[in-house]
């Protein structure tokens, strides 16, 4: 489904140049269900914004489902990000201005949709996560599990095949962190969603079906 | 779509007050400056009564003749306007005046002063006074030299506290006139038919007007239909290579062409009367700039505030970009947002417009002038609103558009 070909990325300032990623070669298959793993900086967020379309690689291609989308306009690649790829953030980024419910909502905002169709849609999405009962609660009425677990309904809310967390259960405690593995497991069993995930926990690691480590930017056994 | 961005939209607004109210107090000052500016250019030369019909009007009002070593220059003089302007063909009527001047009455042992325009009978005919009381003097009266008036009502209460005033006599400039007709005062901007006090030119202390070129005289030309009015000009400038000068080594040349009133202060300002061409879009185009630069100081201020408030979201950029968000989109929601601020903004310009131009009427700084909102202003400031929305947002927009989502969602600006 998703297959990287001797990637690599490079960050060039005025002084320095940064190799985040080096001889990146991977292949996802659909359903899938992995961890990235790997000490801080070793090109992990990098990676996973390369494979969610969010930065382009400076070398090498990146594939889905057979085309090569690296080249592709800026466009074409946020069409992409909409209807096949969802997030979430280790720190969760919800709009505090927005409620529950708007906030679900804005992956489908960049859709043909009716008001009632992405709302319908976005209640959805909240009961898979239990979170009904807090549609018109603003995030900072929330506590930090009931937070990532609206991340993942806005995530999952426009059902994209592929789901990217970026240390999702980072920011919580280890029963909350229980929780969000536990709907990210139901997701990949029921929904066959593909999740790729980065996280410093071995504990979360070894849930997932395949490890893929990094170090220094290079993938390693 | 639109529902979410004009939440999202509020909400920033309420985030920080402070901003916003910068943003709201800039956009409305800015606005009344600019309505009561426009408003006071409509009543100086917009259709505004008795001048109903500008449309098909013009006027001489400033004349120059000059020769090798002098000239001379000031309002036309009654000799050309009695020869050359009268007498044009193809026109449907053509009046002569003065320009107002100060006159002095006593009144019940008071010293009052007014504003005395002498005029012909086809003054009246050309413009659309309101008559309180009474009627013009007739073409009869002023060739019988008849001192009869017209008084304004500002006249009427000043000498006769506001009682019938038709049939009594007047005092001015130590001549005595019975009055005929009151009229609804004329704001003073209104060169053309304003003053206190109107009364036949044939009751002119002297004679010595009549054979002045440069004098204190107005022409007024009414045309048939709009059609006719580039053929009346041609034919006046015509016209001015055919008077005569008395010493033609000294004046040799004489410049007075038909024109609206707004050409003839073009022409005076930027050639100072020596050419017969106007070009008022100089003059038009000094006073766009003039409020082009006024605007420009509080749109960089809103240009400033909004990339600080745009920067401060770069989170919401992230998100929204991650999740399918084009940069024209973003920029749109931007626009949109700031549009809306604007609009907002506009609506408390234009209350605060209307008590600023109700309190410049009640001042009486400009005499009788009655400042009121009409559709012209209203559409003006509405395109100023909508200008300082759309290019205070646009900018913003745009930086926030090059963020790259990565950087955004680190919390990076550009």
């Amino acid at each position: 489904m998703i297959r990287l070909e001797n990637v690599e990325k490079l960050y060039r300032t005025d002084k320095i140049e940064t190799l985040a990623l080096s001889e990146i070669n991977l292949e996802i298959q659909e359903q899938q269900f992995i961890s990235v793993m790997g000490p801080s900086g070793c090109g992990k967020s990098t990676l996973l914004n390369i494979v969610g379309l969010l930065d382009v690689p400076s070398r090498g291609t990146v594939q889905l489902n057979g085309s090569p989308i690296t080249s592709y306009r800026d466009r074409y690649l946020a069409r992409i990000r909409n209807e096949e790829i969802g997030f979430i953030f280790q720190t969760f980024h919800l709009i505090s201005d927005l409620s529950v419910l708007d906030n679900v909502e804005i992956p489908l905002l960049y859709r043909k949709l009716s008001g009632s169709e992405r709302r319908k849609m976005a209640l959805h999405a909240l009961d898979r996560v239990a979170l009904a009962s807090r549609v018109h609660h603003f995030p900072s009425q929330l506590s930090g599990g009931q937070q990532q677990r609206v991340a993942i309904a806005r995530a999952i809310v426009g059902m994209p095949r592929i789901l990217l967390a970026d240390e999702p259960t980072g920011n919580l405690d280890s029963q909350m962190g229980d929780e969000i593995m536990t709907i990210l497991k139901t997701l990949n069993h029921e929904e066959k969603t593909t999740i790729i995930m980065v996280t410093h926990d071995l504990h979360l690691a070894e849930m997932t079906e395949r490890t893929v480590r990094l170090f220094d930017g290079r993938m390693v056994n | 779509m639109l529902k979410n961005y004009l939440k999202t939209a509020f909400k920033v607004f309420l985030r920080r007050k402070f901003f916003t109210f910068i943003s709201l107090f800039g956009i409305s000052f800015t606005l009344v400056v600019l309505m009561v500016v426009v408003s006071l250019l409509d009543h100086a030369f917009g259709a505004l009564a008795p001048e109903t019909r500008l449309e098909r009007t013009l006027g001489v009002f400033f004349a120059r003749m000059s020769g090798p070593e002098s000239s001379v220059g000031g309002s036309a003089g009654y000799a050309f306007l009695d020869r050359f302007v009268r007498t044009l063909p193809n026109v449907e009527k053509v009046s002569l005046s003065t320009f107002p001047g100060k006159v002095i009455s006593y009144h019940r042992g008071e010293k009052l002063n007014s504003d005395l325009k002498r005029t012909d009978g086809q003054f009246w005919e050309i413009l659309q006074f309101d008559f309180l009381e009474g009627r013009p003097f007739t073409v009869e009266d002023e060739k019988s030299a008849n001192f009869v008036a017209v008084i304004n009502q500002a006249t009427r209460k000043k000498f006769f506290d506001d009682a019938p005033a038709v049939g009594k006599f007047i005092e001015a400039d130590g001549q005595r006139f019975r009055i005929v007709g009151v009229v609804r005062n004329v704001p003073i901007l209104r060169i053309t038919p304003y003053a206190d006090i109107w009364v036949p030119i044939s009751t002119a202390k002297s004679d010595g007007y009549k054979k002045e070129l440069v004098g204190n005289f107005m022409g007024t030309i009414l045309a048939r239909q709009r059609s006719d009015l580039d053929g009346i000009r041609q034919e006046v400038r015509a016209r001015l290579t055919r008077v005569e000068f008395s010493d033609p080594k000294q004046f040799n040349r004489y410049v007075a062409p038909a024109e609206t009133f707004f050409e003839g202060i073009s022409r005076q300002l930027f050639y100072n009367g020596q050419e017969a061409e106007s070009h008022p879009g100089k003059l038009l185009g000094v006073i766009l700039l003039i409020m082009l630069a006024f605007m420009l100081l509080p749109t960089l201020n809103l240009v400033n505030i909004n990339v600080s408030r745009i920067m401060e979201r770069s989170s919401e950029i992230g998100v929204r970009k991650a999740f399918g968000a084009t940069s024209w989109t973003l920029v749109g929601q931007f626009v949109v947002e700031n549009v809306l601020l604007t609009l907002v903004g506009g609506a408390l310009g234009f209350v605060f417009a209307f008590w600023a131009l109700q309190g410049l009427t009640q001042s009486g700084l400009i005499q009788y002038a009655e400042f009121h909102m009409n559709y012209r202003i209203f559409l003006y400031g509405l395109a100023i609103a909508l200008f300082f929305g759309v290019f205070s947002g646009m900018y913003p927009a745009w930086k926030m558009s090059r963020l790259h989502p990565v950087d955004a969602l680190r919390g990076r600006s550009l």
